[in-house]
């Protein structure tokens, strides 16, 4: 009886406890779900990837807007990050982790520090992909643009102004999934200048 | 014999797409990989919050609603067309899912339950059991059949607590939407591809009074298409 009460204890201070309550869907759903939005923009937008493009970004920013929330209450990490090399490794490995099962390689920064390249191994959004074979989806069309609004929305709300886009993706026969993200600026004064 | 190579030039029509060097295409993956596989519920709910509004702002016009009633696999009018449009949209966004995850799970079966439901009722326990367990994690809480003999067509699937709205609150303005018609249109993507055309809707039926068990519950209704009832009949004889 007492061991189950210690251990209960454990299991609430390293967090443990969140991790068994946090709700899981089965991947699929959420594969699915997100490749018939695509498609569906692909059809109201009459194959207007650059639109499409834009879309998606649109509704990633709007994600993005209210899933910092989500990602504060559930990395417990209580503090800011104190420069944007801290905020990209936070991203990659503790929000996308959360969200997507997934760790992309933080890589290619810049020496200014002020932008870097997410790679990409796997992408559960893009499985059951292909996309159009019409000449041009593989030239315009990124699939996972929903990506770079969700970065955008939620880094603004911590008051980073980011831009993010894809440079190179598997569905259009690149190597490898690679999404650059630069900082603009930080969008409140008050906060600790970057320091190196 | 069987093993699948780049899938490039191998058949019919010359592909014009580019396919990675290394290999990850489609093509090479199991298609069993994520079978298990989960995701946060957090990331869906989002997905499926962005997908509702785009669907309820972007309504312009009747008309893909109408090209629908148009379809020549579904000519019998149906008193929900005047309904929500929004919820349209979401069944229309739902119905190319079923289509494919009725491939897809039946080629996960073991071999020998492979076949495709061939009557009504093993077509809706396929339905009420592996599509709800594969895409919920449960079975869905009930099937019916409708009690009023005048309509023998229709059938009912029910989920007390619809994952999909778990997060949703509808507003009273709009209390006609359920959003589970993105669900009606998986359920209806199966049946139709199955050879059982049906029109399947959402109808929430949970009562909103204080102490209600389930005030979520909500309601599939299949309602089969009169060339399904006629060729059910012949087999009820033969």
């Amino acid at each position: 009886m007492s061991a189950s009460k210690a251990a209960r204890s454990d299991l609430l201070n390293d967090g443990r406890i969140w991790k068994g309550r946090v709700d899981k869907v089965n991947a699929e759903l959420v594969v699915l779900t997100y490749g018939t939005i695509v498609a569906q923009l692909c059809k109201d937008f009459d194959s207007d990837y650059l639109q499409v493009n834009k879309q998606l970004d649109k509704m990633g920013y709007n994600i993005g807007l209210r899933l910092i929330e989500d990602y504060l209450a559930k990395s417990n990490t209580m503090r800011r990050c104190s420069n944007f090399r801290e905020t990209a490794d936070m991203l990659a490995k503790v929000g996308f982790k959360i969200f997507l099962n997934i760790t992309p390689m933080v890589t290619n920064w810049t020496s200014d520090n002020k932008q870097f390249s997410l790679v990409f191994e796997e992408n559960p959004l893009a499985d059951f992909v292909e996309l159009p074979d019409d000449g041009r989806a593989q030239d315009e069309l990124w699939y996972s643009n929903i990506f770079c609004g969700v970065l955008r929305g939620a880094l603004e709300m911590v008051q980073m102004q980011v831009e993010a886009h894809f440079i190179s993706d598997v569905l259009r026969g690149n190597d490898t999934t690679e999404m650059r993200v630069s900082l603009i600026r930080y969008i409140d004064d008050e906060l600790p200048p970057e320091d190196d | 014999m069987s093993n699948l190579q780049a899938p490039r030039g191998g058949g019919k029509e010359e592909s014009g797409l580019r396919y990675p060097t290394n290999g990850k295409t489609i093509y090479h993956r199991p298609l069993n990989r994520a079978k298990a596989a989960e995701l946060s519920g957090a990331s869906f709910a989002y997905l499926f919050s962005e997908m509702v509004s785009y669907a309820s702002k972007k309504i312009e016009s009747i008309q893909d609603l109408e090209k629908r009633s148009m379809d020549p696999s579904f000519t019998h009018k149906t008193p929900y067309l005047t309904r929500f449009i929004a919820s349209a949209r979401l069944n229309v966004q739902g119905h190319p899912i079923g289509l494919k995850l009725l491939d897809l799970l039946l080629y996960r079966e073991p071999a020998r339950t492979q076949t495709r439901p061939l009557t009504i009722i093993t077509l809706l326990h396929f339905i009420k059991i592996n599509v709800w367990q594969h895409l919920f994690g449960q079975v869905a809480d009930g099937l019916e059949k409708s009690s009023d003999p005048s309509k023998p067509d229709e059938y009912m699937i029910i989920d007390n607590e619809p994952l999909v709205n778990r997060y949703i609150s509808v507003p009273r303005d709009m209390s006609q939407l359920n959003c589970a018609a993105y669900v009606a249109g998986i359920i209806e993507g199966v049946c139709d591809g199955s050879a059982f055309p049906a029109r399947v809707t959402a109808h929430s039926v949970g009562k909103q009074e204080e102490g209600e068990m389930w005030p979520g519950r909500t309601v599939f209704l299949v309602k089969f298409a009169p060339e399904v009832m006629e060729r059910e009949s012949f087999l009820g004889k033969g």
